[in-house]
């Protein structure tokens, strides 16, 4: 697939908009565990805004995107996670018992780590496997 | 051989209406899902977790090892799809 630039409204409209939705996705993601929404779907956002820049702008930019940072970027996301519940066991408690982390709030704190955590993952493996389907001819 | 998927799939949409017919109404307070452990989330997540939103309280907290499985799900899934279709650049010079 290789598609061109769309008009000039759409990819001002897209451009303008971007980063809106960004900054929606990471409200969604740190506002996980007080209102709707959680690392899933924060990441899903931030995802859909690099696909909406791909259908405005074309394909030319996301070839350029950096193929190993993404993999690594996809399973930072895992690694963050199963580190906060390796840290857990090695404070002292059961794997992912957030109660003995240094923080005040420390359940609330992890959980903002693994969502965060959670956030990372779906967004680079959404970006990677949309790029995939992209560049595949 | 098509008729016997259409055996398989009418017997396997009537097992499932079967299944379903024995499902307690959603908002029945005394169906078993709903006095089990339920009652224990609904009553004390604030306090044990400190955090306003159930869900993300039983999705993160309590289940935290299930949802860690799901993110590895997805993980897999990322891992899977750059294996079958990435395209590298040996490909493209031959």
């Amino acid at each position: 697939m290789n598609r061109e630039p769309a008009g000039v409204v759409v990819r001002t409209v897209c451009r303008r908009l971007t980063p809106f939705v960004q900054l929606f996705g990471l409200y969604v993601i740190m506002h996980g565990h007080s209102s709707p929404g959680g690392g899933f779907q924060g990441g899903v956002i931030l995802a859909a805004s690099a696909i909406l820049l791909v259908l405005a702008e074309g394909t030319d930019w996301i070839r350029r995107v950096s193929l190993p940072a993404l993999t690594v970027l996809t399973s930072t996301g895992v690694l963050l996670y199963a580190g906060v519940g390796g840290l857990c066991l090695a404070l002292g408690a059961n794997f992912l018992d957030y109660s003995v982390l240094p923080f005040a709030e420390p359940r609330s704190v992890g959980m903002l780590l693994i969502e965060i955590g959670v956030g990372i993952t779906v967004m680079a493996a959404l970006v990677s496997i949309f790029r995939d389907l992209v560049m595949f001819e | 051989m098509k008729s016997l998927h259409v055996v398989v799939t009418v017997v396997t949409g009537l097992l499932l209406v079967l299944g379903s017919l024995d499902m307690s109404s959603p908002g029945d307070p005394n169906s078993p899902p709903a006095t089990h452990v339920s009652p224990r989330y609904v009553e004390s997540a604030l306090e044990e977790t400190a955090v306003p939103n159930m869900v993300t309280a039983v999705l993160a907290d309590y289940r935290g090892f299930d949802t860690l499985g799901e993110v590895t799900v997805i993980f897999t899934g990322a891992v899977a799809v750059l294996l079958i279709l990435r395209v590298t650049r040996d490909e493209d010079e031959t």
